[in-house]
């Protein structure tokens, strides 16, 4: 048996599983006995179920020797701490839900479980996906396994860093303004939050309802398409999902982007981005010119609202969805209250971090009356143009590439006091969860050791062009395959 | 004397929709489980948990917008409203509030006037029920039990139309019998199916501007609307006429003491933030569905009124009580095409003995002892004088006690009426011959005695003689008075 089953692919492990190379207990074993190893500097994980895995590895080694089992049967993954998993912890990295364990599985949860997959254990993640950075988390930050001193962005940042570590080869995370692609885009792993409506809601902890999408981290694009395949599709139980068919995502991959229009957008160019992060996606651009793609200069004039709109929109749905959170049925409650309000001023005051406290009072203050219409409004017409914008787009390119974060990988600590500027490290992934559409960032080059992402938009239910132009690109480069020293 | 001051009322009903599963999840809403056994993950406000809209509480509310002449929203949005309770688990209650799904309508009553009066409906629209606090029995705590949390309701709301309690209280009787009729409601108010949130204000006569009003809440029986609208009616004029002025504020009426009392002001009610619930699509109705609502619409209260009153020639008044009840109606129907009695008999003897019937054993019309077609029974032989209307009553209490048909019923116990002739006039010759001073009295002119003879007839007869043809016979043999 290999000793570097951690450096494989989803896609390479299904291959050695099926050919009998080694089991997945084999695997599992290997993964949890690096995690046990290495997760206590980067502290990727909230929770390691390593009893429940091993289960559910000899379960699909099992049903693997009797000619059974789904595609990723015997196929190790991690979930972020914002998805319902039954029976375990599910904390959303708050001491809010510090002792909440789940009655019941996401539906993203229940379609991996049902294809055979093996969940190691749940990431650590931005406190109810509240951040950039991952500082956010109740039970501490997580590091970039490129640099301990530096964030692996957020807020989906425990994923990040536990595919980029090689703790596992796929992680699944959401994506509300950029969650999944920055922290993808930070530790030089692919990150594609799909079509909102594409994948399930449905036991995926609400930050803000209509920008909330799950998706995956992985370390190539093809895994994101098999991992996709799985988790997409109609669920009666999450009205805003949509039914719309579900491709073969890995088929798709393998067509041309021979004449494919992707557009670069003017504005992505402007004062902001590091001069490095610029010369990568240009250099990525041209990559994609030499595949046969025909680049076009796009426009979306309403790019530089983006941030101040989402700043709007997400906080006043964060600030209802997360009333529910007030120390009567679950999660923390305050000790000794001596009346109602008191239960729920200490339950919630003690149960929120900061930057979720901020959100809800912003948004309550956005939705209040005399206010309503010069902000929550304001903002609802603000995301139609923006929408339009990109519509108008698509009706010239296929696919939109440009930067996925202004800069790579900062300092922990550098930006918490200042969330104007963390909130601004969201400028080019916001406008694809304003429209509602599905966006992938994957690994193009590095910027003084640190890794630089390639942002792609497209269309609604755009995710086969996204996934095959990402692809071809990958064939290309090698970017997408680098280890960090200390994880290879 | 005419009142100086006119009296301004709108009421916001809350009627449950009688779903077999609540508006946003699949748990049941079936009233008086055990607490919290009804009560689902998504009813809880788990975290994760999302709503999916009951289509049935579409077709319903659509039924009724139909029904009050309303206009069917082809979009309409729920909203969240945003306020801290602890039986409200998700700290928003989901409702509708800018677009709801049926506006402009409207509802004829009968005025103070006695003339009939046109009440506007401004919007019903859907929303989900919350929880319930219980403050007994928990110490320095409160119990909380979330079954009814998340059950559909219909909140109809008036115009300012009404003028007084009498009024308002026509008006809330009719919502009640169309939401019946429709089987949209079962409208029980013990178990809180149906309430209302009466507004109420007063206003010099004449005066055009509204006078600022107080919302009593939460009243669920058609007494206890009459009451303190006419408590706060009392008291608003009170307070004026002493020179004070009238705060709008919520108040709580208290039936103990027949009082309203302040709850909340203005100023400390909540904002609660409405907005679009992202969670729900907007819901989008066509012209196809609103037609085929339209063509389950049973026949509603005013129009087989009308019809009672047309075909089968019923008083108003009769008419109006008839259909008051569908399943009344429905039987008094069914009995009335069974009979060659004629429907106003039938009228009669429903709402005369049935109901008393019906109200001594304590049930409804669905469980009389008498079917339609035995009651129809029974009333030919009073048509047909096989037995007199007093033999009637007697065979009824053997019909009700399930004794069989009329017919078995006369033939067992020898009820039928004696009609022959030389019969009733040999009972006639011994009642003359063993009463002479009496016949003496009578033939001297205390011509009232005449009813002292047949009912000496009528009781050798058992009852059974047939009383015009005694009569008749009685005054031929006594002669003249």
């Amino acid at each position: 048996m290999s000793q570097d089953l951690h450096t494989l692919t989803l896609t390479q492990l299904a291959a050695g599983l099926g050919n009998g190379d080694y089991s997945s207990v084999q695997l599992t074993e290997a993964l949890l006995a690096r995690i046990a190893s290495l997760d206590k500097t980067l502290n990727a994980f909230v929770t390691v179920t390593a009893d429940a895995a091993l289960a559910a590895a000899r379960r699909a080694d099992e049903s693997r020797a009797a000619g059974k089992g789904g595609v990723l049967n015997g196929l190790p993954v991690v979930h972020k701490d914002i998805f319902c998993t039954r029976g375990v912890l599910t904390t959303c990295g708050s001491r809010m839900l510090e002792n909440f364990v789940a009655p019941y599985d996401a539906t993203i949860v229940e379609r991996l479980n049902a294809a055979g997959a093996v969940v190691l254990g749940k990431t650590n993640m931005d406190e109810f996906a509240m951040g950039s950075s991952n500082e956010t988390s109740y039970f501490g930050p997580v590091r970039n396994p490129w640099d301990l001193e530096r964030s692996p962005g957020g807020s989906s940042g425990g994923s990040a860093a536990a595919v980029a570590a090689r703790f596992a080869p796929a992680a699944t995370g959401t994506d509300t303004g950029g969650s999944i692609r920055q922290p993808a885009a930070l530790t030089g792993t692919v990150g594609l939050k799909p079509t909102y409506g594409r994948v399930s809601r449905y036991g995926m902890i609400a930050f803000a309802s209509s920008l909330d999408q799950a998706g995956v981290i992985t370390r190539s694009t093809e895994d994101a398409a098999l991992l996709l395949g799985v988790m997409a599709g109609l669920d009666e139980r999450d009205s805003t999902s949509i039914d719309h068919p579900v491709p073969d995502y890995v088929d798709a991959l393998s067509g041309p982007i021979d004449g494919l229009r992707v557009g670069v957008v003017r504005q992505h160019f402007d004062a902001g981005l590091d001069e490095k992060c610029a010369a990568a996606v240009r250099e990525a651009l041209a990559v994609l010119e030499a595949r046969g793609a025909v680049l076009t200069e796009v426009d979306l004039p309403n790019l530089d609202l983006s941030v101040p709109t989402y700043y709007v929109v997400a906080p006043a749905e964060c600030s209802s969805n997360l009333s529910r959170f007030d120390g009567i049925r679950f999660g923390h409650r305050a000790d000794n209250p001596e009346d109602l309000l008191d239960l729920y001023c200490r339950s919630r005051g003690e149960g929120f971090g900061a930057e979720v406290k901020r959100r809800i009072m912003t948004g309550t203050y956005v939705l209040s009356a005399g206010y309503y219409d010069a902000y929550y409004l304001k903002a609802q017409q603000v995301r139609q143009l923006i929408a339009d914008d990109f519509k108008k787009a698509f009706a010239e390119v296929d696919v939109i590439a440009g930067p996925t974060s202004p800069t790579p990988a900062f300092k922990l600590g550098d930006k918490t006091d200042d969330p104007i500027t963390m909130y601004l490290n969201d400028i080019y992934t916001i406008g694809a969860n304003l429209a509602g559409l599905p966006a992938l960032s994957t690994p193009c080059g590095f910027v003084e050791g640190l890794p630089v992402g390639l942002h792609l938009v497209g269309p609604h239910f755009g995710e086969a062009a996204l996934l095959r132009c990402s692809h071809h690109y990958e064939q290309e480069t090698d970017w997408h395959t680098a280890c960090p020293e200390s994880y290879r | 004397m005419s009142s100086p001051w006119e009296v301004v009322i709108g009421l916001e009903i809350h009627a449950q929709l009688a779903t077999v599963s609540k508006i946003f999840s699949g748990a049941s809403t079936a009233y008086g489980a055990e607490p919290n056994t009804q009560a689902c993950l998504i009813d809880l406000g788990y975290p994760g948990v999302l709503p999916v809209l009951n289509e049935e509480a579409v077709r319903m509310a659509c039924k009724f917008g139909l029904s009050v002449n309303a206009t069917v929203a082809r979009r309409s949005v729920f909203a969240r409203k945003n306020y801290f309770y602890p039986d409200l688990p998700k700290g928003y209650q989901i409702s509708q509030y800018e677009l709801p799904i049926v506006e402009n309508g409207e509802l004829m009553i009968t005025g103070g006037d006695g003339n009939q009066k046109r009440i506007g409906i401004t919007r019903a629209h859907l929303e989900e029920d919350a929880g319930k606090s219980i403050h007994e029995g928990f110490g320095r705590s409160s119990g909380i039990d979330l079954n009814r949390a998340g059950t559909p309701l219909l909140e109809i709301v008036s115009e300012p139309d009404l003028r007084s309690a009498k009024e308002a209280i026509d008006y809330m009787r009719k919502i009640h019998t169309i939401v019946r009729y429709l089987g949209i409601s079962d409208g029980n108010m013990q178990e809180g199916s149906f309430r209302c949130d009466a507004n109420v204000s007063i206003r010099p006569s004449g005066e055009s501007e509204l006078g600022t009003r107080t919302e009593i809440k939460n009243l669920n029986s058609f007494r206890f609307v009459e009451k303190a609208i006419n408590f706060e009616i009392e008291r608003q004029i009170e307070l004026i006429e002493d020179g004070g002025k009238v705060v709008q504020e919520t108040r709580l009426y208290d039936s103990d003491r027949d009082e309203t009392r302040s709850m909340r002001s203005k100023e400390e009610a909540n904002d609660y933030r409405y907005f679009p619930d992202p969670d729900l699509l907007p819901i989008e109705i066509d012209d196809d569905y609103v037609e085929a609502v339209r063509a389950t619409l049973p026949e509603l209260p005013d129009a087989k009124q009308r019809r009672f009153v047309a075909d089968y020639g019923l008083r108003q008044e009769d008419a109006g009580i008839l259909v008051g009840t569908r399943a009344v109606a429905d039987y008094f129907e069914a009995a009335a095409v069974a009979t060659g009695a004629g429907a106003q008999i039938v009228a009669n003897w429903v709402l005369g003995d049935l109901s008393a019937a019906l109200n001594r054993d304590g049930l409804d019309i669905d469980g009389s002892r008498i079917s339609p077609a035995r009651l129809a029974g029974l009333l030919d032989r009073i048509d047909d004088n096989t037995i007199s209307g007093k033999i009637a009553k007697e065979v009824f209490e053997a019909l009700w006690a399930g004794e069989g048909t009329a017919d078995e019923i006369i033939d067992k116990k020898g009820l039928r009426q004696i009609t022959d002739a030389a019969a009733i006039e040999a009972v006639v010759d011994e009642i003359i011959a063993a009463n002479p001073t009496q016949v003496a009295d009578y033939q001297s002119g205390k011509d009232k005695l005449i009813g002292f003879f047949v009912g000496q007839v009528m009781k050798a007869t058992g009852g059974k003689a047939n009383p015009g043809q005694v009569n008749a016979i009685l005054k031929d043999k006594l002669g003249s008075a």
